[in-house]
């Protein structure tokens, strides 16, 4: 379980880019943290990630603090961030170096023919489609098989028809093994196609407003009534999150926040 | 197959234009860059020849041919150039040496680059040539003194190369090597020097023409052989035809060293997606 308790985040500029984010997530869950613009949400999973620490607050996984990057958390970047030096195979096989040779080869292989890549494997990066590349990062990041995936706007870049596919690939893959996966997304649609929570954020300073069941079997039908239901849902909550009006939630706030106030 | 080596195979490159160029089109593209120099030199060939100029200072191409096959047959040549290559080899790599370790060094540790940049860049304010006289009193006048002379030469280019280099290298870029827990050693290695390749090589080709103006100077300044002692030799008996010939052969090993970086880096640079590789090699 991935537990985050009262993580907050102070830039050097004094700017509060996260306030006090409680959330629990178990494993294998898909969670999708939406929010406007500013709301911490990279900054968020950039401390998961151990990428960067948080300022007060701890992010324990399985009872260990991250304070550095772990290796069973990968992250896919917005940019597919490939080594245009490696061909997609090593680009692949670059987290497991200290795998012997023949068992890297066998789990490259195996992750290029997941992705649909297999005849790209002695490509360079550069002759890669948007599309492509981000799945050369999606099986990157896979291979060393992580127990947390965290993915920030993986794919925001893309054109919708491709965005639309690589969501049902993601899904496909994430069946393999069941990671954790934490996903960072303005998309609503996207949310609700992935997600079993969605957690809302708010910005200024960034913090939890709502979060959101997605009580939907899968696979989903972007069509359904129930769908466009649960869309609407987090859209409502996506709008009284921007309306400064509304006062934060006592609800959602995690345990020892309650009385914060 | 899987290495942190720069792979050298390459699948099917996108079809650059429709037909493959001729054969004409595919050597006469390099041609095209002896063009001005050929125009030049029997230009002032015929002119000579015409007698519009009697060539004694300027003497024309076929003079300056006839004194190099002349210094080749006695083998004054070779002994020239192998002392001068030796000189330029030997300080070019002690150079290369340094300026790669101290750069990387500067680059990737901010407390060495904080306490080790300024002064190198202060040295490198200095004229090189500053230091002949106290290289000479400190080294002799001998080999060691002319060695060192280029080695600084060199230093300071491959220095700066290596340090700028690494300190452009794309944070995102470093950011994936840090998801992977690399090590320092791994992250330099693995991310930052395959990533300053390009930009290394071409501090390695500054760094090399530089060597190449230091041998020179370290030459005129008291040799008893080497193409620099050619020219001095040649101003002190007039004897210009000995002159360009010395500057013809320093142009020929200039180029010629210069294309072998450039050769021996391409295998390790196909990767690049870059405003030049498009333009056809």
């Amino acid at each position: 379980m991935l537990a985050l308790d009262r993580v907050s985040k102070t830039y050097p500029n004094g700017v509060q880019a996260l306030a006090r984010f409680s959330a629990e997530i178990r494993q294998g869950e898909i969670v999708a943290i939406i929010g406007g613009s500013g709301c911490g949400k990279s900054t968020l999973l950039r401390a998961i990630a151990g990428l960067d620490r948080a300022s007060s607050g701890t992010v324990t996984l399985d009872n260990e603090a991250i304070a550095s990057p772990h290796a069973k958390i990968g992250i896919i970047f917005q940019e597919p961030r490939l080594l245009p030096w490696l061909s997609v195979a090593d680009n692949i096989g670059f987290g497991l170096a200290d795998a012997p040779a023949t068992e890297r080869r066998e789990k490259v292989a195996r992750a290029l023919e997941r992705v649909g890549l297999a005849e790209k494997a002695q490509a360079w990066p550069r002759e890669l489609s948007g599309g492509q590349a981000q799945r050369v990062a999606i099986a990157r990041a896979l291979v060393p098989q992580p127990e947390v995936l965290l993915l920030d706007e993986p794919f925001s870049a893309l054109d919708a028809f491709t965005r639309r596919d690589l969501q049902d690939h993601l899904l496909d893959l994430w069946a393999d093994t069941r990671p954790t996966l934490i996903l960072v997304t303005h998309d609503v649609d996207e949310a609700v196609v992935l997600a079993d929570r969605v957690l809302v954020m708010r910005p200024r300073p960034g913090r939890l407003f709502d979060q959101i069941e997605i009580n939907l079997g899968r696979p989903r039908d972007r069509n359904s009534p129930l769908f466009e239901n649960f869309k609407r849902s987090v859209l409502t909550s996506l709008d009284r999150s921007l309306d400064r009006s509304v006062p934060d939630r006592d609800a959602t706030q995690g345990p020892g926040q309650a009385m914060w106030w | 197959m899987i290495s942190d080596a720069p792979v050298l195979q390459q699948s099917s490159e996108p079809a650059e234009g429709a037909a493959a160029p001729s054969r004409l089109a595919r050597y006469a593209r390099p041609m095209l860059g002896v063009l001005l120099p050929l125009t030049v030199a029997l230009g002032w060939e015929f002119l000579v020849w015409l007698g519009w100029s009697n060539g004694r200072l300027v003497p024309p191409p076929s003079r300056v041919f006839a004194t190099i096959t002349d210094l080749a047959r006695s083998g004054e040549l070779v002994r020239h150039i192998a002392a001068t290559l030796w000189r330029v080899g030997l300080g070019f790599a002690f150079g290369v040496v340094a300026g790669t370790l101290l750069g990387a060094i500067s680059g990737y540790w901010s407390l060495a680059r904080r306490l080790l940049d300024p002064t190198v860049q202060a040295l490198r304010a200095i004229p090189s040539l500053a230091w002949v006289p106290l290289f000479i009193l400190w080294l002799g006048i001998f080999e060691t003194s002319k060695i060192v002379l280029i080695a600084v030469g060199v230093f300071f280019p491959v220095y700066l190369g290596v340090m700028g280099a690494i300190l452009i290298v794309d944070r995102k870029i470093v950011e994936v090597g840090r998801t992977f827990r690399l090590s320092g050693p791994a992250m330099i290695r693995r991310i930052l020097l395959p990533a300053v390749l390009p930009a290394y090589v071409v501090s390695l080709r500054v760094g090399l023409g530089l060597g190449w103006m230091f041998v020179v100077a370290a030459e005129l300044i008291g040799a008893s052989e080497g193409l620099g002692y050619l020219l001095l030799d040649g101003q002190q008996l007039g004897k210009p035809a000995q002159i360009l010939a010395a500057i013809v052969i320093f142009a020929i090993l200039g180029k010629l060293t210069d294309w072998l970086i450039e050769i021996a880096a391409a295998p390790f640079l196909r990767w690049q997606d870059a405003f030049g590789r498009t333009k056809g090699a």
